[in-house]
């Protein structure tokens, strides 16, 4: 199966176009994938913004990384399976459509990178860390979950 | 304000209004987001191990930076389609619970906050600090939900017939002829 025959198949699919069909499913899946996203983003910029000396400071940054940790990863389910939804009600636009590339591409980027690289980085003896190294964490980690949300809001436009 | 050229080239433009919605999306994840992580404490469901007082003394500055992207931006979008957000049912929701919302946060900053050095590490939260905590959360989901409909208005002022009710609360004035 080509990969446009399963975006086809997608799109086709019962839950796909049961959301089409009603006028306030999408949006409601929609605000709910939002709410997802707003979640995301404090999850991540309270352990990234520690990470640039921003924010919280005096804590440890492994309890700090452990505690948002929860909310993120409780949150990325919410996102995935509202996604899902919203993506097999138009796959075939995204098929076309850049941003979506681009927004998966950041995703699949943001979720490696937060849970390998950063993951050591938030689990390592801080004082053996060299804080140059801790900011360009950060920053990468803001950049690509920013590109994931922009990403996202930018499928919305045609 | 919709006739002025401003307006007519933001909502006309191809890329500012976009843009500027885009910017929107990112103070929220900010605004939002830290705003939620601070309520989550008052509630004492995540980041115990922090003095209430640290937290807020850390997060609430960039929560007001956000807060000040988010309007200036949202005062952006307004701009661009001024008479038919004012009409808007939920962009009139929205205005409601942010007023709600200001207001939360005056009462919590003015009342059990100012005892917080009696209560900063305590296991359970002050009553005052968890109602606190879980209107602002409610009120701050209802206020991005409104937010993300105002662009779905199944309401509008055009799509008439509506119910009086609705038509009250929009102060729209159907003209009873087709568009």
């Amino acid at each position: 199966m080509s990969l446009l025959a399963f975006f086809q198949w997608c799109e086709q699919s019962g839950i796909g176009a049961a959301i089409r069909r009603s006028s306030w499913l999408f949006p409601v899946i929609e605000a709910i994938h939002l709410l997802g996203l707003g979640m995301i983003g404090g999850a991540v910029l309270v352990v990234d913004m520690r990470l640039l000396g921003l924010g919280l400071r005096r804590q440890s940054l492994a309890q700090l990384a452990r505690d948002a940790q929860r909310w993120l990863i409780g949150s990325l389910i919410v996102m995935i399976i509202t996604g899902t939804l919203l993506f097999l009600s138009e796959a075939i636009k995204c098929y076309y459509h850049a941003a979506f590339w681009m927004k998966m591409a950041s995703l699949f980027l943001a979720i490696v990178f937060t849970f390998t690289v950063q993951r050591k980085v938030t689990r390592a003896e801080e004082a053996r860390m060299s804080p140059v190294w801790s900011k360009v964490v950060a920053l990468v980690s803001v950049a690509l979950w920013s590109g994931v949300g922009i990403g996202g809001r930018w499928i919305g436009f045609s | 304000m919709g006739d002025s050229s401003w307006s007519t080239g933001l909502h006309e433009s191809r890329y500012a209004y976009d843009l500027i919605e885009s910017v929107h999306v990112w103070a929220l994840c900010l605004f939002f987001g830290l705003a939620v992580m601070f309520d989550l404490r008052l509630l004492g469901w995540t980041m115990r191990s922090i003095p209430v007082s640290e937290v807020a003394r850390r997060l609430l500055p960039w929560t007001a930076v956000g807060f000040v992207v988010m309007v200036i931006s949202g005062a952006l979008l307004f701009s661009a389609i001024p008479l038919r957000s004012y009409q808007n049912i939920f962009f009139r929701a929205k205005m409601i619970m942010l007023v709600l919302a200001g207001l939360n946060v005056w009462i919590f900053h003015s009342g059990v906050y100012r005892r917080v050095t009696t209560w900063d590490l305590d296991r359970i939260t002050p009553k005052a600090a968890r109602v606190a905590g879980a209107l602002s959360l409610v009120l701050w989901i209802c206020i991005v939900l409104s937010g993300r409909m105002i662009a779905y208005n199944w309401f509008d002022c055009d799509r008439q017939p509506q119910p009086a009710i609705i038509n009250f609360l929009t102060s729209c004035v159907p003209d009873g002829s087709d568009h």
